[in-house]
């Protein structure tokens, strides 16, 4: 009699595994573009190279805000292109959701930048970029795979060593921010979550 | 030996008590969400307030034809809702969990989480 009893609850067990796989598949949809990712982190691995050589301050700024537009496009295009290929509307509940909380954080990052900029304080800078872009992913990332969130913190935790380290390591940490973070992260979700 | 292996089978909290319990129970599990395939539209659907048809196939990873037959048994039965347009000229359904499907979905699992519960206590 101890049998069918087993099975009953394995049953239950079954039933409730495949109730949570559904959903986490379903809440692990992610427009976010892993490959996209991986892009926008090499093209921060090139500003780091270029930004951490003998460069003016201006000549520094302009090569993290070129870095900043052209992995902009990056994860536009890829983000585009994830869209079309799972057939989904970026204009879609998920989607739209996304843009309207990515969106608000990364404006105010680019309205401080130049105040910023201004005081002289390049590590203030570096750290808010990170912090903000963080923030950003975060708010964007409620109903995405947890990877996402998890990318989010990572980004908010390297903002706050960037606060704390020596000035001379800011494009260590923007570096390994925007370079490693979206690089290994873009990675997991390529794999993961459908390129 | 038989005699005292039937006193043990019918005391209180013996796997034999807990099976016909829960056996008695299972008239009023929900079979229609109990079907894997609706199971998973409606779990789907409590986790992603909006999901396309396709979205829905590809995470169920099933067919056309099956997914659209499953569906529109939740549909009937009003435990999820499909709003159809048209993208272009791609004609896209969208579906919605209901309240109704909510409310069936943590019946369900309550009465899942309850049978395991059941089964897992010691005698």
């Amino acid at each position: 009699m101890g049998k069918p009893a087993l099975s009953l609850s394995d049953h239950a067990l079954d039933n409730l595994s495949y109730i949570r796989s559904a959903m986490e598949r379903a809440s692990s949809f992610t427009a976010v573009p892993g490959a996209g990712g991986i892009g926008m982190g090499l093209t921060a691995l090139g500003a780091a190279v270029l930004a951490s050589g003998p460069v003016s301050r201006e000549a520094w700024l302009t090569i993290w805000i070129a870095a900043a537009v052209v992995a902009g496009a990056i994860g536009g295009v890829a983000m585009v292109h994830k869209a079309r290929r799972s057939r989904v509307s970026l204009l879609a509940e998920p989607g739209r959701k996304f843009a309207l909380s990515f969106a608000p954080p990364l404006l105010v990052g680019a309205v401080l930048t130049l105040p910023v900029f201004l005081t002289g304080n390049l590590q203030l800078l570096a750290a808010m970029w990170l912090l903000l872009y963080g923030v950003a992913i975060l708010a964007g990332s409620s109903h995405s795979a947890v990877v996402v969130p998890a990318m989010g913190a990572s980004f908010l935790v390297l903002g706050l060593v960037t606060l704390v380290c020596p000035a001379a390591w800011r494009d260590l940490t923007l570096a390994a921010g925007f370079g490693g973070l979206h690089i290994l992260f873009g990675w997991l979700i390529y794999r993961r979550y459908g390129g | 030996m038989a005699r005292s292996n039937a006193a043990r089978n019918l005391a209180p909290g013996s796997q034999d008590v807990k099976l016909a319990s829960v056996r008695k129970d299972i008239p009023r599990l929900d079979r229609l969400i109990h079907e894997r395939l609706r199971l998973g539209i409606v779990s789907a659907l409590a986790a992603s307030r909006v999901l396309t048809f396709s979205e829905l196939k590809h995470l169920l990873d099933t067919t056309d034809g099956n997914l659209s037959v499953h569906a529109r048994k939740l549909e009937e039965a009003g435990y999820i809702e499909c709003a159809k347009a048209f993208e272009g000229r791609i004609p896209r359904s969208t579906y919605s969990l209901t309240s109704a499907g909510r409310r069936a979905l943590e019946r369900y699992l309550e009465h899942m989480e309850a049978l395991v519960r059941a089964m897992k206590e010691p005698e």
